[in-house]
Parts: structure tokens; C-alpha cells; sequence
């Protein structure tokens, strides 16, 4: 009975629908009944990208298009039957859907999406210059149903309703994998996702190929149907616009959307063309438009988000126990003895061989020289403090070490290895981590969900992903607020969760970007306390910050930058000492008042 | 083909580029003023294009106003009524819908509100085109004047082989352009509206300590811009035959002229566009007609691929 469990529902609605149309005899409605369904896979393989990744594309005809087109030139010219000719259709938007990301996925939020909708209409006006301008699909006398023509309606219906139900389990899989989590990260936070190992672009590619694929497929189930392709039909605006209108009206986000939009507005639409069609042209048009306007100015996730909403506010014993709380408690039985109970190594300091060696790294942002030939080593199993002003380039240079930025010269060593040019999660994946000055949770997951993000770079399956997490949140004792959305977080919490999402995928380094920021004296101290204990577990640590206050006791060495250059570099009551530092920090004057200052 | 006539054709497309790109340009700078005070991606800017040409169309034909002043300064009276006209529109679109998505409301929504954008004005985008549709019908409609089917004829050159015409009506339309585009310019460096603007645009939160009224800024921009567009819209209305779903071949025209002009510039939109109008008429020459489209769409693929991100003024993301 578990197993079925979480398919009760769709088998529930599958059953329904194939009754209702079982009764329905009128071939009208029996269409729109098929019609529905259509676009609920449109809308479903729309939001495999974009509902998921939050790359919103505008141009979804493209694969639609393309697979319709497939269809009836290739029963046209090559007297194709439509069960060959979907698989193909498939294919075809798959690879165009990687052939359109490769170079479209460099984009961000709107640029992105105004360019997915150039792909379409520049398309539609190739198929026109083609002569394509109305293709009919030939009409099979004999031998019918191999050419998927039938003389029931019916059977059209219940074939998009197999469909429809394959593109749910598809999306279900996709969700409850680690291809969901990291499409989720992406959403919420593309740049933490990448620092947290994820590949975004090939999982990005991934989620467009498979939506390009199951495009393709409706789109050419969908001339199947309508036995007529035209460009404006297949490649038009209105196509790509369908597509996010169902869902968006329906629920972003969940495989329910596209279907409950669906399951309304074509209805809606339809009738009141077949009713006032004639007298106002367009009418499906503007009830479109008017459905988009309501829905985000009122509901801006959609109808089922907010009816969930309402439900769970007026009946909470139904979510009593919610999928986190359920995955967590699996957990915790799981792992009676975390991992943070062998003896700690007593910490030699400074006594390891090289991890990291940067070696004259620069870059410019035009005229700015933002990071000017800096070299340091970082032993093993030691702790760094990179300080500095406020613009001395501190943060660059973490970009630079991490992948974010290619420096204009100099080399990045790691363990011998030079990293300039990797990608930031290959150079995660090689073991190292880092945290954000300016936090960068996913704030819609919860804290557990977060780590187990991070986790996945070294978890080869998912159950070893939300142990490695579990451990992580120990490690930095977030235990009690690990089922907490993050967004409901205090400051520190955040800053221990990054850390934790950092450790989950068990760097030898770790990189954070003023970990202590905005925290009040008591709670920083408890963070360097964790940060401490992370050393002493053989984690090598460079930690940046701009009060030396809290990093006198901390670390066992500074790099002090100034102007995007190594001022000093040497041991803490060295460098405190040093004058020109305190010349950096507080100014010329002051130091020349005061000759020597403590800090 | 001989030298003078490949060199009539070149210098035909290249006049027919330069006037059809100074609407273009003014299109654009409309657009600019949106996306670039406002950050505002505005979907629905092809339709108040359309809008202005309708507008410009029923107050020519059904006001009165051919009657009145004729066939020759009609239309751009026309025009000059328009703009107010679609001022108010714009203002009121801003007021009731765009300003809930954008502005100080950003902070609560996803990606800044860049999706409820994009969404909402397709939303108004898909209402005005099928509203229009319902009022204004299907059928193409122009606005009648005879500028449009008369020219003037620059040359002979080399000898008799090479003229070149240029379309009355076309010509008039890129001097309007050109002048609206000078007035804007004064407004926004001269005067305090201006300057309200220009601090809205560069840093919001700033200009709002500074006691700048933003979300009023912005509504002007977003009228003023809607305003701009649909100048445009008439001026082409006097040569171009339109249907309530022009809007959207001119949607792709618009944010690639302001992509590739530089974000926030308004002069930069406007040689976008020139650029664009351009591209379209000189792509004549080596393509068939029906591709001309394909040809701006691929133009504005290759602008963003080439210039990608740092339009939106931040160049390294802070960490």
C-alpha cells in the first residue's frame, strides 16, 4: 500500500478522466476533452525547465513546432506512420533543445527569456518562406490505425491521457532525484549551487533536452490530432504563450499545475470562442491574458500553491507530518552515532605540506586593478586569514580561487594542481569549499534540503547524500533547526548552514568569505568556535575578514591586502604590529601619531 | 548586374534603412525609457506601438481631423494627439498593474520580480492585441495620406544610371523622429523631471532618500515611454499597413535596438534601433523578403550572445 501511496492520486484522476470520457459521444467535446490533455503535457514539459530551474522560456513553440512539423512532412513525404514518427519528433526536440541551450544558457533571468522567444518566430518565418504554409497530414483508408487514425475520438483521448500520465511520473522522478535538487538550487541560487559542486549547465541541459523531447512528442501528437499544421498554429506566440499560461494559472512548480490550468482555462476558452468567437474575435485571447494578469497580481504561484495554502491553514492535522520532518526523522535513526565522534588529531599547526599556492594572480575590471599579483601559500591543516579594507579585493581574490573569475594571469595551485579555468564545481568537486560574504541560502528549502545540496558532489546515491548532510549539520550543531525552511533562519543559523552545506561535500579546504559579518560578539564567537573545531578536524581553512579583532586568536596566519595587493604577510602579533597595516586601516595620520597601536 | 545598378540597389536599401531605422530608433528610445529607468521588461510595448497607430488612424480618419486640416498635415496632427492620448494610457497601465510588480514591490517576489514582469505585460500583451482584434477587426488598415506614394529622387549619379528615391511620407516620419528624440534628450539633461529620472533610474533606494518620489518617477517614465512608442507607431502608420498583431514583430525590433544601443542609454537605443532598420532593409539584398524577419531575430541572438550580461549596469555579481 506505500509503495502505491504517492500515485493515488494520479491514478484517481487517470480513472476519472477515462470515464468521463467514456460518456462523452459529442465529438466536440470529446476534442476538447483530448485538447486538455494536450496542453497539460505542453504545459508539463514547460515546466520541466522552467518551472523547475526558474529560466522562464518564452519560446517553447520551438520544440512544439518542430515536432508537428516532423510529423506531417514525414507522413507527407515519406509516408511515415505517427507511431514512428512521435519517437522521431522526440529526438528532434531533444536535440534542438541542447542545440538552443548550449548557447542560450549563458544568459540570465530575461535576457534569457527574450531570446528563447526570438528562437520560434524566426523559425515560423523560415517554415513560411519553405512553403510550408498549411500542411495536411494524409488521410489513411485502409490499415487506419497503424497510421494512428481512428474513427473513435475516444481512443485519441485516452492516448494523450497515457501520455499525460507518462509526462507526470517523468516529472515525479525528475523531483524526487537528485536531478529535482539540483534543477531546485539552480532556481534558487545559481552561483551557490555551482560553488556547491552542482554541473548547472549540464543539468541545465539536461532539464531542456528532456523538455525539448517531450515537446516534440505533443507537438506532434498534436498534428496527429488536428490533421492540419500551419506555422502560426504550431510556431506562433500564442503556442509558446499556452504553454506558460496553463501552468502558471495552474501551479509552478508541480506536476498538478499544467493540469489543473489546463483542465480550466482550454474549456473556458474554447467554449467562449464557440459561443462569442464570431462575434468578438480574439475572445480566447483576451481571456488568456486576463487569466495571466489575475493570476500574478492574486496568486502569483498559481491556483494549486494557494488552494494548498488555504488547506493547510484551515485543516494543519492533514500536514502534520510533512515529507522533511519524515526524511529527517529516517535520518536521525539512522545515524544513532554521527561521524564527529572519533578523537580529534591535537592540531600542529602550520606544519602540513602546501595545499593551496596562488602565485601571482591578477585581474583587472577595466581600468580597476582589483587583485594585483598576489602569492601565498596555505599549508595543510592551517588556518589563513586574508584581511584588508573594505575594496581591497578580498572577495575578488575568492572568486578567482574558486572559479567564479578567471584571472587575467597567475596560477592557482591545489595540491599541485593549477585550477585557473575550471569551472567552480569541478574545482568543489577536487575538495574545495566556500561560503558567501553576502549569504546565499536556497530559501524556499528547507535547512537539511539546503546541505544535502552541497552533499551530493561527493554522494554517489541519494541516501548517502542526506547522511553526509546529516553529519554536516552536527558538525556545526544546526541539529535542532534542520527541518527549518531557511528563510526563517536568525543570521547566524544562515552562516552556520552555509558552512555546513560547504562541508557536506567533505572539502580539504574551505574557503569563507566573512563568515563572522553581521554577527554580534557573542554569537561570532561561537562561530569561530565551530570554525576552530573544523580545523582541528584536519579541514585547512581560509577565512576572510575585515576586523581583525575576532581573527587575532583564530588564525595562524594573515595576508594582509590592500589596493587589490599583498601588503604583508606573517604571523598575527607580526603583522598587528606592522605599520604600514595600520597605516591601511586607519590612515597615515593615525599611524604617524601613534607609532605603534595594538588593535 | 552592372556596377550602377548593384550600387543603385546598395544605396536604395541603404536610405530606405536609415529612414525606416530613425522610427526604429524612436521605437527603441521608448523602450529605453522602461527597461532602462524602470528595469522593467514590458512585453506589452509592441502593442502600445499598435495603440498609437490606432489611435493616430481614428482621429485622422473618424475625428475629424482629415477634414479639417487635409491629407498633408493631417496625420501628424494626428500623431501629436496620439501622444497624450497614450501618455494617459501608459500612466493608468503603470498605476493599476505594472507598479505591483515592480519598483519598492520587487523585494518580495522572485528573481526581482523579473518573472511577474515578464508574465504580467504578456498578460496585458495578449488583452490589448485581442481586445483590439474585437474592436478594430482583422482587417489591415493604413493611415491614408499621399506622402506615402510619392518621393523625392536624389540623382541621377554616375552619369544617368543611378537614383534614388525617397519616400515623402518615410522622410518626413525619421525628421519627426529625429526632433522628438532632441526634445527628449532636453527634458532629461535639463530639467528637474529630468533629473528625478536619471537618479531613479541609477540608484532607486538613493534617489528615494534623497526625497525623490520613485514609484512617481517611474509612472512618468512608463508613460513617457509608452507615449514615445506610440509616436512611432503613427509616424510608420503613414506607410506601413497594420493589424492589431503588429505589435509583436516590433516587440524583438525594440529590445534588440535597446540591447544592442547599451542599457540605461537613451541615445544608445536610438542608433540601436537606426542599427536594426539597417540590418533589415541591407538584409534585402542578399536574402528573399519573407527572411527579413529571421534576419532581425538572428541579429538580436547574435547581440546578446556577443554582449552577454553587464546590461544591467552590475558588472561582477557580489559574492
Amino acid at each position: 500500500m506505500n509503495a502505491i501511496r504517492p500515485y493515488l492520486a494520479i491514478i484517481a484522476f487517470a480513472a476519472a478522466y477515462a470515464v468521463l470520457s467514456f460518456f462523452v459521444t459529442n465529438s466536440y467535446y470529446q476534442l476538447m476533452l483530448t485538447l486538455v490533455l494536450v496542453w497539460a503535457s505542453f504545459g508539463l514539459s514547460w515546466n520541466i525547465l522552467s518551472g523547475y530551474t526558474g529560466l522562464v522560456s518564452f519560446g517553447h513553440a520551438s520544440f512544439f513546432g518542430l515536432g508537428a512539423y516532423t510529423t506531417a512532412l514525414g507522413a507527407m513525404h515519406f509516408d511515415l506512420s505517427p507511431w514512428l514518427l512521435i519517437p522521431i519528433a522526440s529526438v528532434i526536440g531533444g536535440i534542438s533543445g541542447v542545440v538552443i541551450g548550449l548557447p542560450t544558457f549563458r544568459l540570465r533571468s530575461h535576457y534569457f527569456a527574450l531570446s528563447m522567444l526570438a528562437y520560434p518566430l524566426a523559425i515560423l518565418y523560415v517554415f513560411e518562406w519553405l512553403g510550408y504554409q498549411e500542411v495536411t497530414l494524409p488521410i489513411k483508408r485502409e490499415n487506419a490505425a497503424a497510421f494512428m487514425q481512428f474513427h473513435d475520438p475516444r481512443i485519441y483521448t485516452w492516448l494523450a491521457l497515457g501520455m499525460v500520465i507518462a509526462i507526470v511520473l517523468i516529472s515525479r522522478v525528475i523531483e524526487r532525484s537528485r536531478f529535482g535538487m539540483a534543477l531546485l538550487a539552480i532556481k534558487q541560487n545559481e552561483a551557490a549551487a555551482e560553488a556547491a559542486g552542482i554541473n548547472t549547465l549540464l543539468w541545465k541541459l539536461r532539464a531542456i533536452a528532456i523538455s525539448g523531447a517531450i515537446a516534440g512528442a505533443v507537438g506532434a501528437f498534436y498534428a496527429v490530432v488536428l490533421l492540419v499544421v500551419t506555422p502560426q498554429s504550431v510556431f506562433g506566440m500564442l503556442v509558446s504563450a499556452q504553454a506558460l499560461t496553463v501552468t502558471m494559472f495552474g501551479g509552478i512548480g508541480t506536476v498538478w499545475g499544467p493540469v489543473i490550468g489546463s483542465a480550466i482555462l482550454i474549456p473556458l476558452s474554447e467554449i467562449l470562442h464557440a459561443q462569442l468567437g464570431a462575434r468578438f474575435p480574439g475572445i480566447q485571447g483576451v481571456i488568456f491574458g486576463l487569466a495571466i494578469v489575475i493570476v500574478i497580481l492574486v496568486a502569483p504561484e498559481g491556483i494549486y500553491w494557494k488552494a494548498r495554502e488555504f488547506i493547510q491553514r484551515r485543516w494543519p492535522q492533514l500536514f502534520a507530518r510533512s515529507r522533511h520532518s519524515e526524511i529527517v526523522a529516517a535520518r536521525a535513526a539512522a545515524t544513532a552515532t554521527p561521524a564527529a565522534t572519533k578523537p580529534l588529531p591535537e592540531r600542529t599547526a602550520a606544519s602540513g605540506d602546501i595545499i593551496l599556492s596562488v602565485r601571482g594572480i591578477s585581474k583587472s575590471f577595466g581600468g580597476l586593478k582589483a587583485v594585483q599579483n598576489v602569492s601565498f601559500d596555505v599549508r595543510r591543516g592551517s588556518i589563513l586569514g586574508i584581511i584588508g579594507p573594505n575594496g581591497a579585493g578580498k572577495t575578488t581574490a575568492f572568486n578567482l580561487l574558486n572559479g567564479f573569475l578567471r584571472p587575467d594571469s597567475g596560477e592557482v595551485l591545489v595540491d599541485g594542481r593549477n585550477v585557473v579555468g575550471w569551472t567552480p564545481h569541478q574545482i568543489c568537486e577536487i575538495g574545495v569549499g566556500r561560503t558567501f560574504q553576502i549569504m546565499r541560502p536556497f530559501a524556499r528549502l528547507s535547512v537539511a534540503d539546503n546541505v544535502v545540496v552541497g552533499a551530493y558532489v561527493r554522494a554517489k546515491t541519494d541516501d548517502e547524500a542526506r547522511h553526509l548532510a546529516h553529519d554536516a549539520i552536527v558538525r556545526v550543531g544546526l541539529e535542532d533547526v534542520a527541518d527549518r525552511v531557511a528563510s526563517q533562519l536568525t543570521t547566524k543559523e544562515l552562516r552556520l548552514m552555509e558552512l555546513a552545506r560547504a562541508l557536506a561535500g567533505q572539502p580539504r579546504l574551505l574557503l569563507l568569505d566573512e563568515t563572522l559579518a553581521g554577527l554580534g560578539a557573542g554569537e561570532a564567537d561561537q562561530v569561530v568556535d565551530v570554525v576552530r573545531k573544523l580545523a582541528a578536524e584536519g579541514v585547512t581553512i581560509v577565512i576572510i575578514e575585515h576586523t581583525m579583532k575576532a581573527m587575532v586568536k583564530l588564525v595562524d596566519r594573515f595576508v594582509v591586502l590592500d589596493h587589490g595587493a599583498v601588503l604583508t604577510e606573517g604571523e598575527p602579533e607580526t603583522v598587528t604590529r606592522d605599520p604600514q597595516v595600520i597605516e591601511a586601516y586607519l590612515g597615515a595620520k593615525w599611524s604617524a601619531s601613534h607609532g605603534q597601536a595594538a588593535c | 548586374m552592372t556596377f550602377p545598378i548593384l550600387a543603385e540597389n546598395f544605396l536604395q536599401s541603404l536610405m530606405a534603412g536609415i529612414l525606416l531605422g530613425a522610427i526604429y530608433g524612436l521605437m527603441c528610445v521608448g523602450l529605453a525609457m522602461i527597461f532602462g529607468v524602470m528595469r522593467v521588461i514590458n512585453f506589452a510595448q509592441g502593442d502600445f506601438m499598435m495603440l498609437g497607430m490606432y489611435a493616430t488612424y481614428y482621429l485622422f480618419v473618424a475625428f475629424g481631423i482629415q477634414t479639417l486640416f487635409g491629407s498633408f498635415f493631417g496625420p501628424y496632427i494626428a500623431v501629436t494627439i496620439a501622444a497624450p492620448v497614450l501618455f494617459v494610457v501608459g500612466y493608468f497601465i503603470h498605476q493599476t498593474l505594472i507598479s505591483r510588480v515592480s519598483g519598492s514591490k520587487t523585494a518580495q517576489l522572485e528573481g526581482e520580480g523579473h518573472y511577474a514582469q515578464l508574465i504580467l505585460t504578456l498578460g496585458i500583451a495578449l488583452i490589448l492585441q485581442n481586445a483590439s482584434q474585437i474592436v478594430f477587426g482583422s482587417i489591415q488598415v493604413s493611415v491614408r495620406t499621399p506622402l506615402s506614394s510619392s518621393a523625392w529622387i536624389i540623382g541621377p549619379l554616375w552619369g544617368d544610371f543611378v537614383e534614388i528615391f525617397v519616400n515623402k511620407a518615410r522622410a518626413i516620419a525619421a525628421l519627426l523622429s529625429g526632433a522628438v528624440i532632441i526634445a527628449l534628450a532636453v527634458l532629461i539633461g535639463r530639467t528637474r523631471l529630468g533629473k528625478s529620472l536619471r537618479a531613479a533610474a541609477d540608484n532607486p533606494t538613493a534617489a528615494t532618500y534623497m526625497g525623490i518620489d520613485v514609484d512617481f518617477a517611474h509612472r512618468i517614465a512608463f508613460a513617457l515611454g509608452t507615449a514615445i512608442t506610440a509616436v512611432a507607431g503613427g509616424l510608420l502608420a503613414t506607410n506601413y499597413p497594420f493589424q492589431p498583431h503588429v505589435g509583436l514583430e516590433f516587440v524583438i525590433v525594440m529590445y534588440a535596438g535597446v540591447v544592442l544601443g547599451g542599457l540605461g542609454s537613451i541615445i544608445g537605443a536610438f542608433w540601436g534601433g537606426m542599427t536594426i532598420g539597417l540590418v533589415q532593409q541591407l538584409s534585402t539584398l542578399v536574402l528573399p523578403t519573407q527572411l527579413q524577419n529571421t534576419a532581425i531575430f538572428v541579429a538580436f541572438l547574435l547581440i546578446v550572445f556577443l554582449r552577454p550580461q553587464g546590461f544591467f549596469g552590475r558588472v561582477s555579481e557580489r559574492t
